[in-house]
């Protein structure tokens, strides 16, 4: 597309000069993009790469401490408590928010009565603002008064303090991110549900093939780019949650529910060290990074696109 | 277009040229309309004083309102005046953040208005750098009704820990395999480090020295406090495993869920507005000695705010804390207002002889000693915190805790020795 617009933008001249003028035009494009993303992501991860090398000492002046902050990183209990609750809360909400969010969108993308109403109450989740979806299933695990306890309570059960147990407040944080983000990552599959040509499912049933199969060699491979495309949000977003643990636990009981993102926030704004956040930052952004890399050098390649 | 920007800021301060503006970051620890109670109050200073006009701005608990605060700094824009834990002070100081008031008042006889056990905090280095506003201790709240049910007599609340343990035991009501009441519940989110220091308090356990470079969170005493604490669940059976909230406790309470709870007295009128039962007030058990931390926020005033906004901001917080205005906050919160001349006030005696309640408090301040308050108290409070949530939901001993936690401080604390 920006190709058409570039050569329509300007009047062919000698054709020595063209090649020139394009690549003149297609930087001058290029430019608002470039410089936003350069103001924004790339002098940021620079700036807290050096930050995370210095301290700042009280009285506002800087001083190089080299790895120091690294090793004191490697040392903090926390950090790792962070990190591996991390790993634990991708391993619980990814696969599962995305297998939910296929089975959804197959479900909603047939002939049935009430489809609409079905494919917005899906989607609903997705829409409220986080700190709501926070107080809703606040109201949920409450001990005592909660819905939860509550059913717990017609089976002749105790209360459970859901939020306030190190056993089972990670549990509940993922239960309520597979709810919010299902949703979502189904509006995708959907969609890329609706793209698949008819004549596929035709020929398939033709051969003799059954639903499952279907899916499974025909529908599933196609749909792979999406699935892609969702996993990768679904990674990212497992290292996004802040809001609700604001709201819900503070990281707590004993830094069991605490995230990478959530500590970077308290290290920064509630201790006010932002030298070691930025040091905190720097892990974040190699993690996702390696992601990335995964996404582009290996799995890209193995995905067929139409 | 930078010209429009600056011929708008020019026209907003088109004002009379003698109008001071001030913004105020207050925080919210506790029930009921606060923030009405504070934007009434405002709104009568102002119409005293019209050459200031104070923006009171509610900014989360005092952790969030810290964070605002310093956030606020470091990016340019502090407020002038802030409502923050009295502990706080160590860390403002610090940050350079904030100015004394000694060079600020006329007249240095204010300071001695006010009681010495809430100036304790806020007085470093022979300078005061802060001045009580919404100040309390804890106290322990009784269900009276509870208390009959269970056979017990409901004017007396427990004096000691044995004895708040024992009758807890009887307040303990079950339903088949379900505890509907329980006996005693003390906090351990959002405030965990105040709570365990009252313990330590009454064990006879200093938890900071003098200038706040050192905690003593592994003293014997103070892992008997802790233990005191985590036995109340996990072998008296008399209150809820795993952490009790800060800010559903009092609804517990309400609800007839806990007999007995340990709070701020910050909390007092919340609790009497709502509360169905017959219920009482009393000082903290003893176990050595009687004792509460003191607790609560005090007025600070930011070194960036020019001469005139400092000056107005000591008239705003001389008018706050005036003997009527402290009483009127005493009564319209139950934090203790902040001056002996506040209970002096008709209506503080009025009051007082109608709810005996509302002076528990106030008379247990000749028990109290200064709250926790250490150099980067943020993080040794989370360290605290964690410690103990660590050993009340039974992840670890309390000794092991508290040793790690101890650990972890020391580290911090080392740079301010």
């Amino acid at each position: 597309m920006s190709d058409a617009t570039a050569s329509s933008l300007i009047v062919p001249r000698r054709a020595g000069s063209q090649a020139w003028w394009n690549a003149v035009n297609a930087w001058l494009l290029l430019l608002p993009g470039a410089v936003l993303l350069i103001a924004f992501t790339h002098f940021p991860i620079l700036a807290t790469i050096r930050h995370s090398l210095f301290i700042t000492r009280r009285n506002g002046t800087e001083a190089f401490v080299g790895l120091d902050s690294y090793r004191s990183m490697a040392a903090d209990p926390i950090f790792w408590k962070a990190l591996v609750n991390n790993f634990w809360f991708a391993l619980g909400t990814i696969p599962t928010s995305i297998a939910l969010a296929l089975v959804m969108a197959v479900w909603v993308n047939r002939n049935i009565r009430g489809r609409g109403f079905l494919r917005l109450a899906y989607f609903t989740p997705t829409v409220l603002p986080m700190i709501a979806v926070a107080n809703i299933w606040l109201f949920f695990y409450t001990p005592d008064y909660g819905l939860l306890d509550q059913l717990r309570g017609l089976f002749g059960l105790a209360g459970w303090n859901w939020l306030g147990d190190p056993s089972t407040v990670m549990g509940c944080l993922i239960v309520m991110v597979i709810w919010k983000e299902a949703g979502f990552f189904m509006i995708f599959y959907l969609a890329a549900l609706q793209q698949l040509s008819p004549d596929l499912d035709e020929a398939a049933s033709i051969e003799g093939a059954s639903r499952w199969y279907t899916f499974r060699r025909v529908t599933f491979p196609l749909l792979m780019p999406t699935t892609l495309f969702v996993a990768i949000n679904a990674v990212i977003n497992s290292f996004k949650l802040v809001d609700h643990l604001v709201i819900m636990t503070k990281g707590g009981p004993n830094n069991a529910s605490t995230l990478l993102l959530y500590y970077i926030y308290e290290v920064a704004f509630t201790f006010q060290d932002s030298s070691y956040a930025a040091t905190l930052t720097v892990v974040l952004l190699m993690l996702l990074s390696a992601i990335a890399l995964i996404k582009f050098g290996y799995l890209d390649r193995r995905i067929h696109y139409q | 277009m930078l010209m429009a920007a600056a011929l708008a800021v020019f026209s907003m301060g088109a004002r009379p040229a003698s109008a001071v503006d001030l913004t105020m970051y207050y925080p919210v620890a506790v029930g009921g309309p606060v923030t009405k109670i504070i934007d009434d109050m405002v709104s009568r200073f102002e119409k005293d004083n019209p050459d200031i006009k104070v923006t009171a701005v509610y900014a989360g608990n005092y952790t969030d309102t810290m964070t605002k605060a310093m956030t606020a700094m470091k990016g340019g824009q502090p407020p002038q005046l802030s409502v923050l834990l009295s502990t706080d002070v160590f860390t403002l100081m610090d940050e350079n953040a904030i100015v004394p008031f000694d060079g600020l008042v006329s007249d240095k006889a204010w300071f001695k208005e006010f009681y010495p056990a809430f100036m304790a905090n806020g007085q470093i280095d022979g300078k005061t750098w802060s001045v009580p506003f919404q100040r309390s201790t804890i106290v322990l709240y009784w269900n009276k009704d509870a208390f009959k049910e269970a056979g017990l007599d409901p004017e007396k609340a427990p004096a000691s820990w044995d004895e708040m343990v024992e009758m807890s035991k009887k307040l303990v009501k079950k339903d088949g395999g379900n505890t509907t009441r329980w006996g005693v519940e003390i906090p351990s989110t959002g405030y965990a480090y105040w709570m365990l220091q009252a313990l330590a308090i009454e064990n006879g356990q200093k938890m900071m020295n003098e200038p706040g470079n050192e905690i003593y969170l592994t003293a014997p005493k103070t892992v008997a406090a802790l233990e005191y604490w985590v036995d109340l669940s996990r072998k008296h059976n008399v209150a809820p495993a795993g952490s009790i909230d800060w800010a559903t406790l009092r609804t517990d309470f309400l609800e007839g869920k806990t007999a007995m709870m340990w709070h701020t007295t910050g909390n007092l009128t919340a609790v009497k507005d709502a509360a169905k039962f017959q219920f009482g007030v009393a000082m903290l058990p003893a176990k050595e000695r009687r004792g509460s931390p003191t607790g609560g926020g005090n007025f600070y005033i930011f070194k960036n705010a020019s001469p005139e906004q400092q000056k107005a901001a000591v008239k705003f917080i001389q008018w706050m804390t005036a003997p009527e205005r402290a009483a009127e906050w005493s009564m319209k919160t139950g934090y203790v207002a902040v001056s002996p001349a506040a209970y002096k006030t008709p209506a503080m005696e009025a009051y007082a002889k109608d709810f005996p309640q509302a002076t528990v408090a106030r008379d247990q301040l000749e028990h109290a000693v200064p709250e926790l308050s250490v150099h980067e108290n943020g993080r040794i409070y989370k360290f605290v915190g964690d410690a103990v949530q660590a050993a009340i939901t039974g992840a670890q001993k309390p000794q092991e805790a508290l040793a790690a936690a101890q650990a972890q401080s020391d580290r911090v604390l080392r740079a301010y020795k």
